[in-house]
């Protein structure tokens, strides 16, 4: 560990005075997500130097590390114990560090099965936008003293404070994996993962994508076997390289040029239908829309809002819309007064999320 | 305003006995399921659509009137401790199921909905919501929500923020926000996190959708008994060393497992210092698998007697014992006072020590059922409130065991929730800057200060004439400076 926690406060402290807002960093590798605004102006508080694993003790299921831990190293230690986070978290690159990941509140193949970043969450040690060092939540399962600001911060993309520390819940591995493809039409898929998710399966991930649906089945052997018997189809060899490309953004439905919105809703909602090509996960509440720039951003957002989900503009090489939901004014109102509590100066990542947070 | 002005503009658009003011109604609203706290509130409400309680929050907003939401009442922290110049806002009237949509596995619910009556309405297509109070037969899913209530599943199938999707909340100015969406996520903040457990200090929820979840094929138990907890403890280790989350864990001390034993014949065995039920759910090829490697471990860990349930009729009658601790406290004992610290299992042990020397100090017993799985203990300490200074002592008894859990790396509530009961631990748990921050959450929904005043976060000068430290992990904050 090279930098200090004295360090970061200099720096906050430094940025209120001369009224310099900060970008947060961790390895970068989720830069492109979230509004570029603060981008022109600004010092950058490199978070790398504040890396590793503080505590760590498999049978309670429970890792603290600093924001600044290798994402690749906290799941290379989880490993050496089979456990894992559960979340399955894109790194977006091997620099991804363990404070971006609960920053951008991002979760991978497992996430309908498992829970999210923020389920996982147990409790955070932050700078605050004053630079004073809080710690909320804990690093025991189940904590109810004072407001749940940890999990808060999942997602919030630093708008909040600078994470110095995360807590964890981790889970063994299971012991097999294995998954299966079957041929059928987008509205066969939908319908099919619903149905299954409602049968207690031990599916742990579902994709659809070029007319195939792929289920990941994990657990006990004795369990995925009868399941694979019960479900059908064909079993995909290296399931793992694929599950790695649908969770790295990898695979070939991914295509760099195109911009790429991300549509989350109601898992039964019907196809839909909008011009370029679609990838479902989740059972079909998570879907990634490959589109030409033309796309119109207003009728995504206006199909995701009837869904019951919202749709986040993920990827685009210019940002032609904002990347995230509008919120109703009453939300916005809450978002405006937290920020202005954590964050007074609003010196942390400003305009990232929205406007004036 | 005038208690009698109130009443005639609540009466404006609430029927007559909706709204009660004469002290014989207001009596069995003086205390929540902590009923050493009691405090007649100015005023009840007692409100039947979201509609009337806007108007309600509106008035009392208006009239800068303080208001504390009351679910089923069940609650164990006093959160639903009525003030004394406020409106109690009961949500009992709001019972209403409002759909069940089996395809999505989602179920939207009015607040005064009881958790139970979910998985019943859900039982029909094989589905059931997770988090099991073991108050589900009474308790409501909106108190669920203000406390996170977990229950006897919740390692491996999580608390109520991991089981809810969406919320409909009015702000004290009668404002409607809608939390999370139909969706697994939502834009923005995740206020849906910060809204559960709040204790009503943020807003009224006046609409909940859960998420069901399928119902497993089969659940199977296995009873271990061992001479010595710090054996049990191990033993519980190992199980989720060997990469087993079981559907529910519980441990229980000798003094419980007596205590239950002598009216209910659980088949525990007597001469156990403590018993650990392990419990294995999901297919049948699942449930088999686990529950023959479950068996393995205990014996590995030194169990001097184990057995594994045939039927669910044995099943159930293992679980009998546990689910009857709160009950058998009520048999040997007039009074009994539940405690709800949370701990790194590993401590466990130590921690058990220390209420048995407390115990002693104080000549008081304490039985401890404890969540194994999740480090989230239950000591309950017996006493009798007709004798004088008994309930006092029994407070303070109450009060060290939890700065004992914090001192052990853990915290003073799992699930029970501050309310007004902990509201000391927490100066000792937080320091003044978490402490002014948990202010400033409430203040950016709450600027008045009207929702339920006085509980969950005690004020920064409270904390100072309790004299409490602030202690981390063990830690006291300038440790080399001398103490008197």
């Amino acid at each position: 560990m090279s930098a200090t926690i004295d360090q970061y406060q200099a720096i906050i402290r430094a940025a209120l005075e001369n009224k310099i807002p900060l970008q947060i960093r961790g390895g970068g590798s989720k830069h492109f997500y979230g509004n570029p605004v603060a981008e022109r102006h600004g010092t950058l508080l490199d978070m790398t130097g504040y890396h590793g694993i503080v505590d760590y003790e498999p049978t309670e299921l429970v890792i603290t590390a600093r924001a600044g831990t290798r994402l690749a190293d906290l799941e290379a230690a989880l490993d050496q114990h089979g456990q894992m986070l559960a979340f399955e978290p894109p790194h977006f690159g091997a620099v991804a560090t363990l404070g971006g990941c609960v920053a951008a509140g991002l979760s991978g193949p497992r996430r309908a099965a498992a829970g999210s970043v923020r389920d996982f969450v147990l409790g955070v040690r932050m700078l605050d936008g004053t630079g004073e060092d809080l710690r909320f939540g804990g690093q025991v399962m189940k904590n109810v003293a004072g407001y749940d600001v940890a999990r808060l911060m999942a997602g919030a993309l630093g708008t909040l404070g600078v994470l110095l520390e995360v807590s964890l819940k981790v889970l063994p591995k299971p012991a097999v994996e294995a998954t299966l493809c079957l041929l059928m039409d987008e509205t066969a898929a939908i319908e099919k993962m619903n149905q299954w998710a409602g049968k207690p399966l031990p599916i742990s991930a579902t994709c659809y994508t070029g007319d195939q649906l792929f289920v990941r089945l994990s657990g006990a052997e004795p369990a995925v076997r009868a399941a694979r018997l019960k479900l059908g189809g064909e079993e995909v060899q290296h399931d793992a390289v694929f599950w790695r490309s649908v969770r790295e953004h990898t695979h070939d439905f991914f295509q760099p040029d195109k911009q790429l919105w991300r549509l989350s809703v109601k898992s039964t909602a019907p196809s839909f239908n909008l011009s370029g090509e679609q990838l479902l996960e989740w059972n079909g509440a998570l879907r990634w829309l490959c589109s030409d720039s033309g796309t119109d951003a207003e009728i995504i957002r206006q199909i995701a809002k009837e869904s019951g989900g919202h749709a986040t503009l993920f990827r685009a090489d210019a940002a032609r819309a904002a990347v995230f939901h509008p919120l109703p004014p009453a939300l916005m109102k809450i978002h405006r007064a937290l920020k202005e509590k954590f964050d007074p100066a609003g010196i942390f990542n400003p305009g990232r999320l929205y406007p004036g947070i | 305003m005038s208690a009698q002005e109130l009443v005639n503009q609540l009466r404006s658009f609430l029927p007559p006995d909706a709204v009660l003011y004469e002290t014989e109604d207001l009596k069995p609203y003086e205390c929540d399921g902590l009923s050493a706290y009691r405090q007649l509130p100015m005023i009840v409400a007692l409100p039947h659509s979201e509609e009337q309680i806007v108007k309600v929050l509106q008035l009392c907003y208006a009239t800068q009137t303080p208001v504390v939401a009351r679910g089923a009442g069940t609650g164990l922290s006093g959160g639903a401790l009525p003030h004394a110049e406020g409106v109690l806002l009961s949500l009992a009237k709001l019972k209403q199921i409002i759909a069940v949509d089996p395809l999505a596995r989602t179920a939207r619910a009015q607040p005064g909905v009881r958790n139970l009556a979910i998985s019943e309405a859900a039982a029909p297509y094989g589905l059931y919501y997770a988090p099991d109070p073991s108050s589900q037969i009474a308790c409501s899913i909106g108190g669920n929500v203000a406390e996170n209530s977990g229950g006897v599943h919740c390692l491996k199938y999580g608390l109520t923020v991991h089981n809810i999707l969406k919320l409909r909340v009015l702000t004290i100015d009668g404002e409607c926000l809608e939390i999370g969406g139909d969706s697994l996520d939502s834009a923005g903040y995740d206020l849906l996190a910060l809204m559960t457990g709040s204790e009503g200090m943020l807003g009224i929820v006046t609409e909940i959708t859960v998420k069901l979840i399928p119902v497993p094929e089969k659940a199977q138990l296995v009873m271990a008994a061992f001479d010595d907890v710090q054996k049990a403890g191990s033993a519980v280790a190992n199980v989720i060393g060997a990469g087993i989350i079981p559907a529910g864990m519980e441990m229980m001390d000798k003094i419980t497992i007596h205590a239950v034993e002598e009216f209910l014949h659980a088949g525990y065995d007597l001469n156990a210092e403590a018993i650990l039920l392990c419990e294995s759910d999901g297919s049948a090829e699942e449930v088999a698998d686990e529950i023959q490697r479950v068996n393995a471990i205990m014996q590995h860990s030194g169990a001097i007697n184990i057995s594994t349930s045939h039927n669910e009729a044995e099943r159930l009658k293992f679980w009998a014992g546990r689910k009857a601790a709160f009950p058998a406290a009520g048999r040997v004992s007039p009074d009994y006072y539940c405690m709800d610290g949370t701990i790194p299992r590993k401590r466990l042990a130590d921690v058990l020590r220390g209420i048995e020397e407390l115990s002693q100090e104080y000549g008081l017993r304490c039985m401890n059922v404890f969540h194994a799985g999740d480090g989230n203990l239950h000591p309950l300490i017996l006493y009798d409130a007709n004798k004088p200074g008994e309930l006092e002592r029994t407070e303070e008894f109450g009060g060290k065991i939890l700065e004992m859990c914090i001192h052990a790396g853990g915290t003073i509530t799992g699930e029970h929730g501050v309310g007004m009961e902990k509201i000391n631990q927490m100066c000792s748990q937080f320091g003044s800057g978490e402490l002014a921050m948990f202010h400033a959450v409430k203040a950016a929904f709450d600027p008045a200060g009207l929702l339920n005043p006085g509980k969950a976060v005690p004020e920064l000068h409270r904390c100072a004439e309790l004299g409490a430290m602030h202690v981390h992990r063990g830690e006291q904050k300038f440790a080399d400076l001398p103490r008197f």
